[in-house]
């Protein structure tokens, strides 16, 4: 007898049924489910097992997108505002695990600007996904940080303020991964997460992901028709898993490689203008020009892999800590004279 | 002359400016009489501020071991020109009043004595630097008492040698400024006050250590694996100690690595939420706060207590409400740690009652949280926390490592019916998965939201219900695994007082006095909430019950009200909430007040 090798399955033997969540509740359409789908394929196809990976999640409809995948994964929805403290204290349990938050543009830069500043400030090794759509969905439509000034919404009339830009904020706040994307460009959304799975560090995607019930108008700013209709790609972007050979060959300057520390690679094919993604000093302007154009630009707007991760200033066991016996981390017996000696 | 002679049996007081490094002259006092086996304490009474304000230390020399504060001063040292005048009034009749000469002030009171101190002549003529002469300046206090008082010079120097670490340079300069200033008392000064000390063995296997230095240590043999902090007065030195002796207790025997991970955090919030992340991972977690930070963290422990995750959060009281008496203790958080968070929230409170306790609850604190899954509150404050207490020595701890009910890959294989929440033994208590177990059905997903048993979403009214009721059934078996009272009953007693934490020596104290005084009292002290079946047993074997404590609204007294509501008309509240240490003079008098009605 034979035994054929189910084609379905992943280097490490699962299918991507085994990547997969409860069925979702947010609404037909979210830009949520997109991004959900996406973490599935991205996982699956890096060969993740789903047990090496913990999810966190924060309070919104982006929060509750973590039981929509990775079922087998642990996970914690925790509260508003805070799940980069949450995932900071959880992380240090067992540092070999992969880090994924999925928070939303309330979650993290709203009730949640603080902890978000001072997470990529310690560069905790997490993948930072804001579900960015302008919108309070789960209160039913009220004005988020990153609503564009002049923005009007039903029932809630215009909003009067500037938006924050996640991503100029992810900049300033020193990320060591920035990344700008789209819901509606999946592919990106994809080669972009397997990217910043491989990051030691913490890596920051700002995903602009519609909210088709609340606000979804051709010319809002989260919209899918404004995101088709205004993306500036900087770059085409593939993920080379380690080992793998760069399949297609690019002209002189037509690209640019970004190292991984696990030994994946990461291509930039060039679209249009010159984009370095390991140069801070411009990104400011890039920004502010895009802006000024009214651009969406997405794409991995800066990496640095140079920078410690908050894991390597601890001098910590290889052995995971929540894993450690007993007698390793009570003192032993004799030292108790000493410490008694110390005190006077 | 000379009438009776007072020994070992007296409180000093220095009143000095705050920042001026008095610290370093009253711990040299309080340490040289511990060190001569006096029974000695002290407590800091200090202003919120950095430089410039009164402030002023107390030491209380007790042959019969009485360490709570002393309404009275029999020995005053002035140093502080604004304080001068309140300072000399405060000595009690037939005291004494040291003062530093330059205070160009009058002495206005003839019924006590007063010695006058070159303090500034003497700092000039050290060797030290002009930059530390006013720091130096506080040692010819020390060096005058030590002449009048009979400090023993060589106890001095041990307690110089202690503080300053062997540090050859500090020692001399300190030391010479003592030793002058004892030769220039001797010259100059002759004895006319009753005061004195005499050597005792009372201090024979005790050590001294602060409340917050215990607490930590003890974490540190508890197995603490994870502290996550903000700065804030008076739960700073706790993880202050963390950080000092975690590097030396705390490396790895098979790796040399460190076992643990200190993280200041940005707020008291982030604090707990990264305490509360790794508690679910499954590290020995610990934070540690005052009130106002507690207000911040209320969130995250109503969703610890909800997910069931363990965690050890120590609550430094000092005066509330808002921001309050920053440097003042108190008793006032037992209801806010109590109940702390929306919804029917009810946490264990451990309640230290010494520095020897704050080590033991220090590392059982852990056991309880894992066992019980849930946030264990170990509830001290500024007097125990900040100040150097004589404690009996730590002991190792004499339990194993308690994990609770956690389950690895191998022990899943044998489970068929795992859920995250389900109470197969029945004592309100499930078993939990930890992150990086690779059972493929290890996993699960925690939330504050409602869940079922499985730790799937859940809005189903029966669910929901039956959830908490589990709660409740945990807490009930909490109950009876908290630490038990320690009760002191006297002959023929018949009303009780109840008290909890720092008030200890005062109760004491207070109860030796009434039962010399013919009221017998018997004398509960509280190690934990929820209460256990004792503490009603013995409101209900009393005919009256005291209940003392340092708060306006005599919070314990209202939740031992609802333990046992038939005898609620019999428990009396004493509190007093000026934020000073409780005195034994005022339990006795407040008791013996109620009792003449």
């Amino acid at each position: 007898m034979v035994t054929q090798r189910n084609p379905q399955v992943n280097l490490v033997n699962l299918s991507k049924t085994d990547y997969r969540g409860d069925p979702t509740t947010l609404c037909q359409g979210c830009g949520h489910n997109s991004i959900s789908s996406q973490i599935i394929a991205a996982c699956y196809e890096l060969n993740i097992p789903p047990e090496k990976l913990v999810k966190f999640s924060g309070i919104g409809c982006s929060s509750k997108a973590p039981t929509y995948f990775l079922n087998r994964s642990f996970g914690f929805n925790g509260l508003h505002g805070r799940m980069p403290s949450l995932a900071t204290g959880a992380m240090f349990a067992d540092t070999t695990l992969i880090g994924i938050g999925m928070s939303g543009d309330g979650d993290t830069v709203s009730i949640g600007m603080g902890q978000f500043k001072h997470v990529m400030r310690r560069n905790l090794p997490l993948v930072y996904i804001v579900a960015n759509n302008g919108v309070y969905g789960l209160t039913k439509g009220q004005f988020s940080a990153t609503a564009e000034e002049g923005l009007a919404l039903k029932g809630q009339g215009q909003n009067p303020y500037m938006p924050i830009d996640i991503v100029w904020e992810a900049v300033v706040g020193r990320a060591t991964f920035v990344a700008r994307s789209f819901a509606g460009d999946p592919k990106q959304v994809r080669e972009l997460l397997k990217a910043a799975l491989s990051h030691r560090g913490i890596a920051v995607l700002d995903i602009i992901s519609p909210c088709v019930t609340f606000n979804n108008q051709d010319d809002s700013h989260h919209s899918y028709a404004w995101g088709r209709n205004h993306e500036i790609a900087l770059h085409e972007l593939a993920y080379v898993p380690p080992a793998e050979e760069i399949m297609v060959e690019y002209a002189e300057g037509e690209s640019k490689e970004v190292d991984m520390h696990d030994g994946s690679r990461i291509v930039l094919r060039k679209l249009g203008a010159d984009y370095d993604p390991t140069d801070r000093s411009k990104i400011l302007t890039m920004l502010e020009e895009a802006n000024r154009k009214q651009e969406l630009i997405t794409g991995l707007i800066y990496i640095n892999t140079g920078q410690k991760s908050l894991f390597n200033l601890y001098h910590l066991p290889d052995e995971p800590l929540n894993r450690l016996s007993p007698d390793r981390i009570r003192p032993p017996r004799e030292t108790i004279a000493k410490v008694n000696a110390m005190m006077f | 002359m000379i009438t009776d002679s007072i020994i070992n049996d007296f409180s000093i007081t220095v009143g000095t400016v705050n920042g001026s490094g008095s610290q370093t002259s009253n711990l040299t006092l309080q340490r040289a009489l511990f060190k001569m086996g006096i029974p000695v304490s002290g407590k800091n009474l200090f202003p919120s501020n950095i430089q410039g304000l009164p402030t002023w230390y107390t030491i209380r020399v007790s042959k019969d071991g009485y360490l709570a504060r002393s309404e009275t001063t029999e020995v005053m040292v002035a140093m502080n020109a604004a304080t001068f005048a309140e300072d000399q009034a405060a000595v009690a009749p037939g005291g004494v009043f040291f003062y530093a000469d330059d205070i160009e002030q009058a002495i206005t009171r003839s019924d006590i004595v007063a010695y006058p101190m070159p303090v500034e002549k003497l700092a000039r003529e050290s060797d030290a630097p002009p930059n530390l002469r006013g720091y130096i300046a506080n040692m010819v206090y020390v060096g005058v008492l030590a002449h009048i008082l009979d400090i023993h010079i060589d106890r001095i120097r041990q307690a110089l040698d202690f503080h300053f670490n062997g540090k050859e340079k500090p020692i001399a300069l300190n030391y010479g400024v003592v030793q002058n200033a004892m030769a220039w008392a001797a010259e100059n000064l002759v004895k006319t006050d009753p005061f004195r000390v005499q050597a005792m063995d009372a201090t024979d296997g005790y050590i001294m250590a602060s409340g917050n230095t215990a607490g930590a240590l003890g974490a540190i043999y508890g197995g603490v694996q994870f502290v996550s902090w903000y700065p804030i007065t008076p739960a700073t030195s706790l993880a202050e100690s963390l950080n000092q002796y975690l590097p030396m207790l705390r490396k790895d025997p098979a790796t040399g690595k460190n076992t643990y991970a200190v993280i200041q955090a940005e707020d008291e919030l982030a604090a707990i939420g990264m305490a509360v992340g790794a508690g679910w991972g499954g590290l020995r977690s610990l934070t540690s706060t005052s009130g106002p930070g507690l207000s911040l963290m209320t969130e995250y422990a109503g969703m610890a207590y909800y997910a069931e995750v363990p965690l050890v959060i120590w609550d430094i009281q000092r005066m509330g409400p808002s921001t309050g008496l920053p440097t003042r203790t108190s008793q006032g958080d037992v209801n806010l740690v109590y109940y702390l968070s929306q919804g029917d929230t009810m946490h264990v409170v451990l309640l230290p009652g010494s520095a020897n306790e704050c080590f033991e609850f220090g590392w059982r604190a852990f056991d309880y949280a894992e066992r019980l899954q849930t946030p264990v509150f170990v509830l001290s404050d500024l007097d125990l926390g900040m100040n150097v207490w004589m404690t009996p020595p730590f002991e190792y701890p004499n339990t194993e490592i308690d994990r609770g009910k956690v389950l690895w890959e191998e022990d899943l294989g044998k489970i068929e019916n795992w859920g995250r929440y389900l109470d197969p033994d029945g004592d309100g208590i499930p078993y939990r998965t930890l992150p990086g177990n690779r059972h493929p059905r290890g996993a699960y997903f925690a939330r504050g939201t409602g869940h079922d048993e499985y730790a799937n979403y859940s809005e189903d009214p029966d669910v929901w219900e039956r959830g908490m009721e589990r709660l409740r059934a945990k807490f009930e078996t909490a109950r009876g695994m908290m630490p038990k009272p320690e009760i002191v009953t006297k002959d023929e007693a018949d009303i009780g007082v109840i008290a909890f934490g720092s008030t200890d020596p005062a109760v004491r104290e207070a109860q030796d006095h009434l039962a010399d005084d013919g009221l017998p009292i018997d004398y509960m002290r509280l190690r934990a909430l929820p209460v256990c079946d004792e503490v009603r047993d013995f409101v209900r074997s009393h005919r009256r019950v005291y209940v003392v404590e340092m708060n306006r609204d005599g919070q314990l007294h209202q939740i031992l009200s609802l333990e046992t509501p038939d005898r609620a008309a019999n428990l009396k509240s004493l509190s007093k909430n000026n934020g000073l240490p409780l005195t034994a003079d005022w339990i006795e008098g407040a008791i013996l007040a109620e009792e003449r009605k």
